[in-house]
């Protein structure tokens, strides 16, 4: 089997089904299957592990590029679009469980909330703001755009700064579990900042004696596998039309 | 004072009993795959001692109490976490015998004072009144207790005390949430003295007529139907009559979205969400909503208490 085969039949079906295990686990627990329930106020359990598995979903996407990088992985990719359109999938579903069951499709009292409330308002935002990246998540979108779609795509590290600022604020005292989400965020985006300073750093050669020592030793920009690796949208990782 | 809450007859409500066989032919449902959105599973039972106690239908409103799995297994009471469901799967930790009280301030009557001699000689009496979270969800709970106003007189409080201020225990042992400080423990909260002796407010200590359980702030709790829950104090051994007004527990916390007053008021929004409609527990599906009324629907009783105050500054 080679690699591609094994991320078509093997890898990727496996990610789909576990990224549809929370909605199983929430659909049994609303119906009562397998003695699973959501507790006295069903509602607001949908509503929030519905946004929770979006942010998980977000955060995972978020973390394909570092972890492919530092593991010497770069199939990984691969599973990153199938992870980012889940993550839309729970955001919509959080969504439409808060104006449908939640609000009781009081339209009035969402746009009042989407207005007013700031925490409603920013969630809102990355909601909308997670549409064209959905929309151009196909391989046509990706060559139409070329590179022009990393820079859309970049859209997502706003979206996660709002969807963690969105959980962090509706929080009533207790912050300790935003905070995790804040934390593992603030790692994800960390590292790119970091990454991106040490190759820029690499591809100024005037300013590579003034860094010293630690810098020479790293292989020249042009070299160093990882740096054609990350891009995503490179001739080198473009998705074939079967990914 | 009249009272023109509707009347409900005792025979109007249903018994823990009746509500068991209801689960029963619930779970039936469950089992057959025709019901969405049920409760939950694992839910406590009531297994307090029963009480004696004479409905006062003078004081309850006509609207169908929420089950007692509902009012046992969905609790704020930071004491034992955060989640809804920790005290109700927590607080088993809480010795409630031997149970003391301390009063202290502005009294004649001070002291240290054993549970049953506060108890003894106050008749109680069951009231079913509307709950409303500051989170904006409320129930309908039938709640034994008696009127704080009997229990306060018992200690002269003299003309100095302008307000009370109560006090939940504290002992991180018997209540491990406190061990982190996502508020100032203890819990503390207060009321004006006219509040305190208004004949809505209510000393608890019992649930659909059997023993409070812990989780809804046994052996002793306050209940302030008109205020936001956050008001009604749980598992109280201080009581404190003073002159200058209480340093309460949320309103510490965060002075702009928790007010020292906290009366239920649709006009005036949480900073963070809106206050104008609640969800009902336990209500049908898609017909949970409802608006919220001004003082919790008890303002014809209780508005007098703030006339000429500007109750959006004082929320």
């Amino acid at each position: 089997m080679t690699l591609t085969q094994r991320y078509r039949f093997i890898y990727k079906p496996l990610v789909f089904v576990a990224c549809l295990l929370p909605l199983a686990w929430l659909t049994s627990g609303a119906f009562g299957w397998f003695g699973a329930s959501l507790g006295v106020d069903p509602v607001k359990e949908l509503e929030h592990e519905c946004g929770k598995t979006a942010l998980n979903l977000l955060l995972l996407t978020l973390a394909v590029t570092p972890v492919r990088e530092l593991t010497g992985q770069p199939q990984l990719l691969r599973l990153r679009r199938m992870l980012g359109l889940f993550a839309f999938f729970y955001v919509l579903l959080h969504f439409t469980i808060y104006l449908v069951l939640d609000l009781e499709l009081n339209f009035a009292t969402l746009g009042a909330d989407i207005a007013k409330r700031p925490y409603i308002t920013i969630g809102f935002t990355a909601l909308l703001l997670l549409i064209p990246l959905a929309v151009t998540s196909t391989n046509g979108m990706m060559r139409r755009l070329g590179r022009r779609w990393q820079s859309l795509h970049r859209l997502v590290y706003v979206i996660a700064l709002l969807g963690v600022w969105h959980f962090y604020w509706q929080v009533k005292r207790d912050v300790r579990e935003p905070l995790i989400y804040i934390g593992i965020l603030a790692v994800l985006l960390g590292y790119r900042v970091i990454r991106a300073r040490s190759r820029r750093r690499n591809a100024i050669p005037g300013r590579m004696p003034a860094t010293s020592g630690q810098i020479t030793a790293t292989p020249p920009p042009t070299a160093a596998p990882q740096v054609t690796s990350t891009s995503c949208v490179g001739p080198t990782l473009r998705p074939s039309a079967t990914d | 004072m009249k009272f023109r809450v509707p009347r409900i007859a005792p025979s109007e409500i249903t018994p823990p009993e009746a509500y068991f066989s209801r689960r029963a032919l619930l779970a039936g449902a469950l089992a057959s795959g025709a019901s969405a959105l049920l409760p939950a599973a694992e839910t406590p039972q009531p297994q307090g001692a029963t009480l004696s106690y004479t409905a006062n239908p003078q004081y309850s409103v006509k609207e169908t109490p929420n089950k007692y799995q509902e009012i046992a297994g969905y609790n704020n009471f930071y004491e034992f976490g955060t989640d809804k469901e920790s005290p109700s799967e927590y607080a088993h930790t809480l010795k409630t015998r031997p149970w003391s009280v301390t009063v202290s301030g502005e009294a004649e009557v001070r002291g240290t004072f054993d549970i049953e001699d506060l108890l003894k000689g106050q008749a109680l009496e069951e009231r079913i009144y509307r709950f409303r979270c500051v989170e904006a969800w409320s129930l309908v709970v039938p709640w034994v207790g008696f009127p704080l106003s009997s229990l306060l007189a018992r200690f002269k409080p003299t003309s100095r005390a302008k307000y009370v201020e109560f006090t939940t225990l504290y002992d991180p042992r018997q209540m491990p949430g406190q061990r982190v400080p996502v508020l100032n423990w203890p819990y503390v909260e207060g009321l004006r003295i006219d509040e305190a002796m208004h004949p809505l407010t209510l000393m608890v200590v019992g649930l659909y007529g059997r023993v409070l359980p812990n989780q809804d702030g046994a052996p002793l709790r306050l209940i302030v139907p008109w205020k936001y829950g956050f008001k009604s104090i749980k598992s109280i051994v201080k009581i404190g009559f003073t002159t200058v007004q209480p340093r309460t527990a949320w309103n510490v916390a965060a002075s702009d979205e928790y007010g020292f007053y906290a009366n239920v008021n649709p006009q005036v929004d949480h900073p963070r969400w809106s206050q104008a409609s609640e969800r009902r527990i336990g209500a049908p599906f898609l017909a949970a909503r409802r608006p919220t009324l001004p003082f919790n629907g008890y303002a014809d009783q209780v508005a007098s208490l703030y006339q000429g105050m500007d109750l959006r500054h004082y929320f």
